[in-house]
């Protein structure tokens, strides 16, 4: 019978959870309740995914009202997909949160971080399960002021004008969402993402459609920090708790990229928006710039967090250059790189809050002779580093693949070229970290010794992922696969 | 349809643009969120205007045969009014720890803070 609500539930269970944080008062009963959340949602999202991938689409009616009416909340396997990635990194870093966040928040405002997390889990998932244009305005900002406060609880004052950053962006983007969304309700009336769809492949020419189109794609590039719209990234990144940039670079990020994955193809459909509104090359050429820029910039950083950012600018380039490309090969590689970053940088996060726990900085100053200092931290942050390169057996290979063979497959052969040579700039910018590691000397009276096992074992659980997943691809690339071809019309 | 018909839209654009250029131009973080604000209070407009119309009322059942205006876009409306209310008072509780810390809202005096440290 439950098996039924399980899409509210994964809504409604977190939301609920995240007041209740704030009552108990305790931080260590927040962190429990919390715990118990995060796995629950995980679990949920499981379940998700194994009845779409079994009997289809689930289309869950919110109060029973049928859609295009009431709101409705639509899983396929596209973003039941999205929904496991969120959902098992929410529920690692929450795992992994307890110390960092004792050590870097303070007493006092733990509860109001677990609060804040699971208000933004919850408004991730929600962009990522709901089936009406308006209800993600709504749970988009439901996840971006919760993330504004995460930010904001950073150690560094800094961390306080990079949230106001953000706040500055987020909001107008998500208001640029909102017109958008306003103006395709005023051409079809309805606000119901299938029967919009429907709707809109015969307005192509309607040009308050087009009208719509330019202002959802430009805000929902804000959101996903697609150059050369990411000034807000790095600072973010940088100054937040350690536990907050690990989750927000492994969610938020992707979860825009899921809101213009639906726009692109599912809202406007392919052939809209690569054909009457010539979205293609717009992408690859904005892709292959933050892939090179983004590299470049990430290089010469001290702090490793900024560095990690940068890169992160860079491999957003990667999902985009993969959905510009509007092949079933070229999605595939896009949706693959979002999980595989995921993985990934969530792990490189996680790695270097256990680094900030033990020596209290992210510079490369710090960074001397930490591999004889933390060899199982600094060993996680290799596997990341390699797999940010794409060295083979690693996941960042598989998608990089993908995407080289996407670029091979449309002819586009050039573009190879911009993909290895960002690849060359990552080892640049991993091997620094690496050097200084493993062959600098630790300084005088450098604290040494581990990160306790309750954060190490989650950022190794998503380092070895990050290898499995590059030896098995069977899964991974499945899914995606599968994604891609139902986005593009063919599994539909 | 004539002129005055669109006039809403007008105002609309022009609300837009003044406040997306009072965030842009301004230093100081009030002022700013209050071009943030007009911004957002522009698509609230925008909204009100797209379910509005001409000579309709409210819905509700009355006798004979009215015109009834849309409620939905007024509905939706209301809750991305309370979205921005939030964001509000977030950016202004922003303001005030950026002001404890830094002991002023001017961005050059805090980029030029930034900078030097």
């Amino acid at each position: 019978m439950i098996t039924t609500h399980l899409p509210a539930l994964q809504i409604v269970v977190p939301l609920v959870s995240a007041p209740l944080c704030v009552l108990l008062g305790k931080a260590r009963l927040a962190y429990a309740l919390a715990l118990i959340v995060c796995w629950a949602v995980f679990g949920i999202s499981v379940l998700l995914l194994g009845q779409v991938l079994d009997n289809g689409v689930i289309s869950y009616r919110l109060g029973g009202w049928a859609p295009p009416w009431g709101i409705e909340y639509r899983v396929d396997p596209v973003n039941a997909y999205v929904l496991l990635i969120v959902a098992a990194i929410g529920a690692l870093v929450i795992t992994y949160a307890k110390p960092s966040v004792a050590k870097e928040i303070g007493s006092g405002r733990e509860t109001l971080f677990y609060t804040s997390y699971l208000l933004c889990l919850t408004g991730l998932l929600g962009v990522t399960i709901t089936g009406d244009a308006f209800n993600i305005f709504v749970f988009l900002e439901i996840s971006s002021l919760s993330s504004y406060v995460l930010i904001s609880l950073g150690q560094d004052r800094r961390a306080l004008t990079a949230s106001f950053r953000y706040l500055i962006f987020g909001t107008i983007g998500a208001t640029f969402f909102l017109i958008g969304v306003g103006l395709l309700y005023q051409a079809t009336g309805t606000l119901n993402i299938a029967d919009m769809a429907n709707r809109v492949a015969l307005l192509a020419e309607n040009r308050t459609v087009q009208a719509a189109f330019a202002f959802m794609a430009v805000g929902l590039a804000v959101k996903a920090a697609l150059f050369p719209l990411h000034a807000w990234l790095p600072n973010a990144y940088a100054y937040a708790p350690s536990v907050v940039t690990a989750f927000l670079a492994a969610t938020a990020t992707k979860v825009s990229i899921y809101v213009l994955i639906r726009t692109y193809f599912t809202i406007f459909g392919p052939e809209f928006s690569f054909e009457v509104m010539t979205l293609g090359p717009v992408l690859m050429v904005l892709a292959i710039l933050a892939m090179l820029v983004g590299s470049t910039i990430a290089i010469f950083q001290d702090d490793l967090k900024r560095l990690l950012a940068y890169s992160s600018v860079a491999q957003i380039g990667y999902m985009v250059l993969g959905l510009g490309f509007a092949t079933v090969l070229g999605v595939t590689g896009g949706m693959l790189h979002l999980f595989n970053h995921a993985l990934m940088k969530g792990g490189l996060f996680l790695a270097l809050g256990c680094v900030f726990y033990r020596t209290g900085s992210v510079s490369i100053e710090a960074m001397k002779g930490l591999g004889h200092r933390m060899p199982w931290t600094m060993a996680a942050i290799v596997i990341g580093g390699l797999s940010l390169i794409g060295v083979p057996l690693t996941v960042g290979f598989v998608s990089k693949w993908y995407l080289l063979l996407a670029a091979i497959d449309s002819g586009m052969w050039w573009i190879t070229i911009f993909i290895l040579v960002s690849s060359l700039l990552a080892i640049v910018y991993v091997w620094r970290l690496v050097e200084a590691a493993y062959l600098s000397p630790s300084p005088e009276g450098a604290p040494s010794g581990e990160a306790p096992l309750v954060m190490l074992i989650p950022t190794w659980v998503l380092m070895l992922a990050s290898v499995y997943f590059g030896v098995d691809t069977r899964v991974s690339v499945g899914v995606a696969t599968r994604a891609a071809e139902f986005l593009l019309g063919a599994g539909s | 349809m004539e002129w005055p018909g669109l006039f809403n839209y007008w105002i609309v654009i022009f609300l837009m643009m003044a406040g997306l250029y009072v965030v842009m131009a301004r230093a100081n973080l009030i002022k700013k969120m209050v071009g943030l604000s007009i911004f957002q209070a522009s698509v609230f407009i925008f909204y009100l205007t797209m379910g509005k119309v001409a000579g309709g009322t409210a819905p509700i059942v009355i006798p004979g045969n009215p015109v009834y205006s849309n409620p939905l876009p007024h509905v939706l409306i209301l809750t991305a009014i309370v979205v921005g209310v939030a964001t509000l008072a977030m950016g202004l509780a922003i303001i005030v720890r950026i002001n404890e810390a830094y002991g002023t809202i001017e961005e050059d005096e805090i980029d030029q803070q930034e900078h030097d440290s």
